[in-house]
């Protein structure tokens, strides 16, 4: 039981949003960046997508060849570690799904790499079934780079630090292999909902 | 980028507020007694959980500006004007309450003396608080490593840890302090903002190695880390803490 904060009253969330914004979260309208390094400008034209690892068949698209993939417009709210909620966020991007159709998989989990070093780790029960997306358009604009650009994972259901920047490709594997944060303390899962925020919760 | 795992539950834990130190206007520390901290290490942050008289709840995270040696573990705060946490930490909370805080979170913003140098800490306004306690470390450890410290303030009165920084506390240490609105008519530091040409003067040369820390606002973590990688620093030596908002 916590104590009571003496003279701590706060700021509730209106009540129609409080059922969306998770335990010990709340809501912004900025868009905050938290990244461990310098942001990677890799150019388009050496830009690919890849699909690699355990899988029957890999594969791998240029810039181009991503764009002309069936893409989606999913608009869903998005919750950070740090405690920031982002209510009805809209993006433009491909659906993992489409991009793990053609690569023949039955490994359970996958890492997600990114230009720059970062990588993560998912399930692959998180990320198909329309749950998540790799995302080249923010708000209707080409994504920025601080926040991802070229293309970014988007997986909503779970902690943001999930849905790597600047992703460049999945690697399908037969083992769950912590990513980067994951190694630093930070829960394997990261389910928002579940308050999965480091090592333990 | 391999870590070290912190394979223990990070419990909430009480903490005594023992002092809260005016740092300027804006910002203030907060000295805490925290029986059964298991310690941490310098760059790392925690989070702290307040609640109101009807149960509710407001978390948020603060740097430590401690050393992992020191006897308190401190959190230094800026008041953020709409903030929800913030006001209430440096305008309401007084030694002898309590704060219920969890942690130590964080393993990549680290600095520890076997990490060695040079060490080049790049601070943008309230980012200097894992700095401190990054060279209340160095000192404490002995530190042999090469630092420097480049930190970017509004003006003197804004600057943070002014008296330990500009008396020289950290022997050895370079600090460089920018002043970017207003300055003394006799400020010997730089004028403006941390441009390039004041990056490649402050910072080793890419051969060197350094590893680079940066803290700050968004746009100036970006600006700073951008330029040193254009000069040819190797981005996997250059580690980024960001905060506040981006303005889109």
């Amino acid at each position: 039981m916590s104590p009571i904060s003496r003279g701590f009253v706060g700021r509730r969330q209106p009540v129609e949003a409080s059922s969306r914004v998770p335990s010990g979260q709340y809501v912004t309208r900025d868009f905050p960046v938290l990244s461990a390094g310098p942001t990677p400008h890799t150019p388009l034209d050496e830009w690919s997508f890849t699909i690699s690892g355990q899988v029957g068949e890999p594969a791998s698209w240029t810039w181009e060849e991503f764009l002309a993939l069936p893409s989606e417009t999913p608009t869903v709210d998005i919750h950070c570690v740090t405690k920031w909620t982002k209510l009805d966020t809209t993006w433009k991007g491909v659906s993992v799904d489409t991009l793990l159709e053609a690569a023949n998989t039955e490994a359970p989990y996958l890492t997600a790499w990114s230009d720059g070093g970062y990588t993560t780790n998912l399930a692959l029960e998180d990320v198909t079934d329309g749950k998540a997306w790799v995302a080249y358009e923010f708000g209707g604009e080409p994504l920025d780079s601080e926040h991802g650009g070229p293309a970014r994972l988007l997986v909503p259901r779970l902690y943001f630090w999930k849905s790597a920047k600047w992703v460049r490709g999945l690697t399908l594997t037969p083992d769950d292999e912590p990513g980067f944060w994951e190694t630093y303390g930070y829960h394997n899962h990261g389910d928002p909902w579940l308050e999965q925020r480091y090592q333990g919760d | 980028m391999a870590g070290t795992a912190l394979p223990r539950r990070l419990s909430w834990q009480l903490g005594r507020v023992v002092e809260v130190v005016d740092e300027t206007p804006q910002t203030k520390s907060i000295v805490l007694d925290v029986p059964g901290w298991q310690g941490h290490r310098a760059g790392q942050h925690v989070d702290v959980r307040l609640t109101a008289e009807d149960g509710y709840q407001a978390e948020r995270s603060y740097s430590i500006s401690s050393a992992p040696e020191d006897p308190h573990v401190v959190l230094t705060v800026e008041r953020l004007d709409d903030g929800e946490v913030s006001p209430y930490l440096t305008d309401v909370l007084m030694p002898g309450d309590e704060l219920e805080l969890r942690g130590p979170i964080g393993g990549y913003f680290v600095w520890e003396e076997p990490l060695g140098g040079p060490l080049l800490l790049i601070a943008g306004g309230s980012g200097v608080a894992p700095f401190r306690a990054i060279l209340r470390h160095w000192s404490a450890a002995h530190s042999s490593a090469p630092t420097r410290l480049l930190y970017s303030s509004r003006s003197l009165a804004d600057l943070i840890y002014r008296r330990e920084l500009l008396d020289g506390v950290y022997h050895g240490v370079e600090v460089r302090i920018a002043l970017t609105r207003e300055w003394p008519d006799d400020w010997q530091g730089h004028r403006g903002r941390i441009g390039d040409e004041l990056l490649q003067q402050v910072a080793w040369v890419p051969s060197e190695h350094p590893l680079v820390y940066i803290c700050g606002p968004t746009g100036f973590v970006e600006a700073a880390a951008q330029s040193l990688v254009a000069e040819g620093h190797d981005p996997r030596r250059v580690r980024t803490e960001r905060f506040g908002p981006t303005g889109t």
